[in-house]
């Protein structure tokens, strides 16, 4: 069937099998390969996208693409970690506060962490006073193996009270 | 690589379009809702439809929480952060639906699995069915020309991963009664966060003038469905609320499932901790009902 999704606000049109799943449409047949491919069974989070439905008024939610199929995705807007920074190559802060607090080693995690994190951040109406639990929790879906998390949630604080100071730098409005 | 075998893919335009399609596919389609269930299952090939209908574009049409009289009513579509962040549900039945769903997976999946794809996904393991089967939920199953049934917890779940939906039937809806003077609590022990429980507890109790009046006890990942701990509940209706008597309730439940041993631990295990779960949510249940 032919399955067309706008990733990164480029529209990718493909004629695929209905069972195609969307982490290797973005990755085989968008070839974008920043989106990662890990467990393959909903828990590490490796794979998470941003996914905006257009009638909704809620901010782009993460969702892990390993656990959709591709034909889902049609209608939404997904962004993925090649679609976070601006088109001068400005880093998006949540990018940002990963490379300021060292918030990954081997980086496999990082495109979904940072997914999950600029979520948190967007959908919560004071960022900055998020909680460790609040943090803790809301990467709960998100494994990395390297850092111990304590940088992650450090670079997620960061970006927080960057786009507090910096409020044009939110993807959302407030 | 997992990837599911080849299926047809369609979306729905209205629930009635769903069940119309599911018959015109005569029984070789599911519903696809959330898909944080089913498609994992398609992966592993243990479940092979040959086409899934889509219901997210309907999802207006089947994402409330409403209260109807004296029912609280969930269309199979509401998310599971729905049912989270509902004032509602947790004003009518404290703190039993967030108590549950905030140990559910992990916010992301929680961000779009359903409480119809929870329901009929009938894994014993699973959170939010206990919680349904404790709060005595019953089932509305839509079926071809519009004719509604309206299946009890008990008749729903009629083994792992089975249900009572027929092949051109469809869950739309989930309706509980309200009580006055409820309090619930839903206890977890679990291996990491988000993980399928080890065991888990749901309780649920109404307490009127000093006596529990209605009692509702389910436990998850020790027997073949969500148990239904049916002698612990008529051991607790009439009766005062105390600790001697939850404990008393706790030991039922130990005695009622038939856990199996694997990874998560021996079965005498799993029967000690159901005791023991039973037994912490009846109490934080009455703690909360009789503040309520």
């Amino acid at each position: 069937m032919l399955v067309s999704i706008s990733i990164n606000g480029q529209v990718y049109s493909h004629d695929v099998e209905p069972r195609v799943l969307l982490v290797h449409f973005i990755r085989e047949y968008a070839e974008l390969h920043g989106t990662h491919w890990g467990c393959d069974t909903s828990n590490c989070g490796i794979c998470i996208v941003l996914m905006d439905d257009p009638n909704s008024d809620q901010p782009p939610y993460p969702v892990k693409s390993c656990t959709m199929l591709a034909a889902m995705a049609e209608g939404y807007e997904i962004t993925t970690v090649e679609g976070m920074a601006k088109p001068d190559g400005t880093l998006d802060p949540i990018q940002q506060g990963f490379h300021e607090m060292h918030a990954l080693q081997c980086g496999f995690c990082t495109p979904g962490m940072m997914s999950t994190g600029r979520w948190l951040i967007e959908r919560h109406p004071n960022p900055t006073q998020m909680t460790d639990h609040e943090i803790r929790d809301g990467i709960s879906g998100n494994l990395c193996r390297c850092t111990g998390y304590d940088n992650i949630i450090k670079a997620i604080r960061w970006a927080a009270a960057y786009i507090e100071e910096h409020p044009e730098s939110a993807r959302t409005a407030r | 690589m997992q990837t599911p075998a080849p299926c047809e893919y369609s979306r729905a335009t209205s629930v009635d379009d769903a069940i119309a399609q599911l018959q015109a596919l005569g029984g070789n389609a599911r519903i696809l809702a959330g898909g944080y269930s089913l498609i994992p299952m398609m992966k592993l090939r243990l479940a092979n439809p040959g086409h899934v209908i889509d219901i997210n574009p309907i999802e207006p049409e089947l994402n409330y929480i409403r209260q109807e009289g004296n029912e609280i009513r969930i269309g199979a579509l509401t998310r599971h952060v729905n049912m989270l962040e509902s004032d509602l549900l947790d004003r009518t039945f404290p703190h039993i639906f967030r108590d549950a769903e905030a140990v559910l997976a992990d916010p992301v999946v929680r961000n779009r699995g359903t409480m119809g794809g929870s329901l009929c996904q009938s894994d014993p393991a699973e959170d939010l069915s206990g919680v349904v089967v404790a709060l005595k939920g019953r089932a509305v199953l839509r079926g071809p020309g519009g004719a509604e049934r309206v299946v009890e917890m008990d008749e729903f779940h009629i083994g792992p991963y089975m249900t009572a939906v027929g092949p051109t039937e469809m869950l739309i809806e989930v309706r509980f009664d309200v009580h006055p003077g409820f309090g619930g609590a839903h206890e977890k022990v679990e291996r990491r966060a988000g993980d399928f429980a080890i065991v888990a507890a749901s309780a649920g109790l109404s307490i009127q003038g000093g006596v529990i009046r209605e009692a509702g006890v389910a436990c998850s990942a020790v027997g073949p469905t969500t148990m239904h701990i049916k002698r612990a509940e008529q051991a607790l209706v009439g009766k005062a609320p105390s600790e001697q008597l939850f404990q008393q309730a706790g030991q039922i439940a130990s005695a009622d499932c038939s856990p199996n041993s694997d990874g998560r631990g021996p079965a005498d295990y799993k029967r000690a901790v159901a005791g023991v779960l039973t037994q912490r949510a009846l109490s934080r249940a009455a703690a909360t009902a009789l503040r309520s």
